[in-house]
């Protein structure tokens, strides 16, 4: 029974389907599944599936967009009742995203926020334009062990090194690991700013912070 | 006849406009400037102060539109004409942004420096197929805060032609303009022979920054020519249909030149850009695609439409090296260009969608632009006679046509002669003279153009007072001298 419901759910999130998602949700609340194996054993098959399809070249972004909202709308109704129980569900860490202040380009780091919540982070993504008091602020908030930040200006690029300054005045590294991307942004400007990586694309910004998570694939 | 390429018929050219209308009204165009918010308001449209949204009637923008000048042209140094924006006048440069450059020995995609910038005027300088230099590559030796003064300082020490430019704040966009009054003999000299045009962009969708609106105001004042770079991202940061995109460039353009004539009407400005599709499985922005072509000729076609001045972004590349793609991407690109009628056509010598610049490929591209001019030339009728007059006294006997007198007249006028970059030879000739691919021969037409390069000659006068002017904001960044030059400007 649960095993044909779990089924579903995966095929909801391959096909991108957020109505269908919280509808199966919603099912296994009421038929009392309990919700990490609703993620776990449905929705997570279902992201798993795409991200490795996208990984091949198989799949595509906006399927891969899709996916990630459909599951986004699945935890989304599933999370009051982790709550209830007490349950936290395991991810590979919380990474806060945003695009730093005067600069408000933010399909690529859009991107790398999909990437990273289809490969098990736990992503909060501030958006752009976000001044690095904004950015550190969050970080503390849920407990990150990951600042992202994206610049597409060479311009706004220097706003990069001054979060990673204030972190450093305030004691936050190496606790919480800085990684940065952008169009102009160099491996030179990374080690330059201190930065704990760089990736020129979200699939290098997947395998970057997993190992800035201690979780690198082997 | 120029051959053009239409991809669009009357009736979309107008169904785009209709819509870039509408979106102008709704949702309306964010304007996050203040004095151009106020520049509109006070024309008549509807501002939100607090969304900063701004929502156009029509009729105004119509009478902007009315108001931009349809042909202009850019001078170099010496005050002579060399690039018309307006018809179907078709120019190259090569294309800026650039962050690195490929060092032709070891294949890296080295972070660019001064050194490099220069290398790229001078080839860009010595070839006739690129009628204006860019501000190629920003220079990471040199502190940020005149990243774009500085390369427009180079460019003015080592060549003569016009410009393809823009400032990287609302700031310095007014010492850049102040360098090329230096050079023109004052504000009023320059404005009357513009020597260079500014970039100026908005943010898809439908979004013109603080930043972006500042350089239309000051360009618009200033009476420099601006030249809108509008990038709708097909299917990531605009609609992902092609006309879709085109409509939403339309809006953007519209929008931008209706706040640039309420600053000053009558100021040259072009309906620009550099769209491109959004890659589907790399998440990259893909500017060799046909599609991105098909894109920047269409609205191109809408900006004619309206008797503007047009510019795009073709002839650049996704691939990292010299290669089979760089040449099919690059050539392909500027000859839809060039069919478009397109007056500047940016993206020459770029490698890994605009991010690295190479002097070899520069070399390489040109002849894809002296292909795509040639194919523009047209066809020609040179002789009363079509071919019967050639046939008189033949008698069937081939190779007797190189004998004619008519054969070596025209022979230079019907054909372009190909640098020695591009392989004619026979196989035997190829190997004697070192079985080289393209990337090799250009490598060494590189060295070649280098060697016979000169610096131009200018007025010394003018160019102390440059010098000086460039060092003191270098000081004040932090700089304690100008990078050393291989040939210092100035003894």
């Amino acid at each position: 029974m649960s095993d044909e419901l779990f089924k579903q759910m995966a095929q909801s999130i391959i096909d991108g389907d957020s109505d269908l998602s919280t509808e199966l949700a919603q099912k296994s609340i009421e038929m009392n599944i309990p919700p990490l194996d609703a993620i776990t054993k449905g929705f997570v098959i279902g992201v798993n599936y795409i991200g490795d399809q996208f990984g091949a070249g198989e799949a595509f972004l906006p399927e891969l967009v899709m996916a990630g909202e459909a599951m986004k709308a699945a935890v989304a109704t599933l999370e009051p009742e982790l709550l209830k129980l007490g349950e936290a569900r395991e991810t590979m860490g919380r990474v806060v995203l945003a695009t730093v202040e005067g600069d408000i380009h933010e399909i690529g780091k859009t991107l790398v926020g999909t990437m990273l919540s289809a490969s098990g982070f736990e992503v909060t993504d501030l958006g752009v334009d976000q001044p690095a008091d904004k950015i550190i602020g969050k970080a503390l908030e849920i407990n990150a062990s990951i600042i992202g930040m994206s610049a597409l200006l060479t311009t706004t690029m220097v706003r990069q090194r001054e979060v990673i300054e204030e972190m450093d005045k305030e004691g936050l590294r190496p606790k919480i690991k800085v990684m940065v991307g952008g169009a102009p942004i160099t491996r030179e400007w990374a080690t330059k700013i201190k930065a704990d990586g760089y990736s020129e694309d979200a699939v290098g910004a997947v395998k970057l912070a997993k190992e800035l998570v201690g979780k690198a694939d082997v | 006849m120029q051959p053009k390429l239409s991809l669009l018929d009357e009736e979309l050219i107008d169904r785009i406009l209709d819509e870039a209308y509408e979106l102008l009204l709704n949702p309306g165009i964010k304007v996050q400037n203040a004095e151009a918010r106020q520049l509109l308001s006070e024309a008549g449209a509807q501002v939100d102060e607090e969304t900063m949204v701004v929502r156009i009637p029509e009729q105004i923008v119509r009478r902007a539109v009315e108001t931009v000048p349809s042909v202009f042209h850019l001078y170099d140094y010496d005050g002579n004409p060399k690039v018309q924006y307006g018809g179907d006048a078709v120019h190259f440069d090569p294309g800026s942004s650039g962050i690195s450059i490929l060092l032709p020995d070891t294949l890296e995609h080295k972070t660019a420096e001064s050194e490099d910038l220069i290398r790229i005027i001078k080839v860009a300088e010595v070839l006739p197929q690129y009628d204006a230099q860019s501000t190629a590559i920003v220079c990471h030796d040199v502190p940020k805060d005149i990243h774009d003064l500085y390369r427009l300082y180079l460019v003015l020490l080592y060549s003569k032609k016009p410009i393809v430019t823009g400032a990287f704040t609302n700031k310095t966009v007014h010492q850049m303009l102040e360098m090329l009054a230096i050079l023109a003999g004052g504000h009023e000299a320059s404005r009357l022979k513009p020597r260079a045009v500014f970039d100026v962009c908005p943010s898809p969708p439908l979004i013109w920054s603080n930043f972006g609106a500042g350089q239309l105001i000051a360009l618009a004042r200033a009476g420099i020519p601006a030249e809108i770079v509008s990038m709708p991202l097909a299917g990531a940061a605009a609609p992902v249909t092609l006309l879709g995109a085109v409509t939403q460039h339309a809006a953007e353009c519209l929008s931008g030149i209706t706040i640039h004539q309420l600053a000053r009407a009558g100021s040259p400005i072009v309906w620009g850009g550099a769209p491109a599709i959004f890659d589907m499985r790399k998440g990259g922005t893909p500017f060799g695609a046909i599609e991105t072509a098909m894109i920047d000729s269409s609205y191109a076609q809408v900006g004619k439409s309206l008797g503007l001045p047009t510019h795009a972004y073709l002839g650049a590349t996704e691939a990292k090296l010299l290669d089979t793609q760089a040449g099919l991407e690059s050539g392909m690109g500027a000859l839809v260009g060039a069919l478009s009628g397109i007056n500047m056509i940016s993206g020459s010598g770029m490698l890994d969608s605009l991010l690295c610049q190479s002097p070899e490929k520069l070399v390489t591209d040109a002849e894809g632009i002296a292909m795509a001019k040639r194919m523009i030339a047209g066809m020609k009728v040179h002789t009363e006679t079509l071919a019967t007059a050639f046939f008189e006294g033949v008698n069937f006997k081939g190779g007797d046509f190189l004998k004619q007198k008519i054969t070596l007249k025209l022979f230079r006028e019907e054909q372009h002669m190909p640098d020695k970059v591009f392989d004619r030879d026979s196989m035997r000739g190829w190997r004697e003279s070192g079985s080289m691919d393209t990337f090799t021969r250009a490598r060494i037409r590189v060295k070649e153009i280098l060697a016979s390069y000169r610096r131009p000659e200018m007025n010394p006068d003018h160019e102390a007072a440059l010098y000086a002017y460039v060092l003191d904001l270098a000081h004040q960044a932090g700089l304690e001298d100008l990078p050393r030059l291989e040939e210092p400007a100035i003894a």
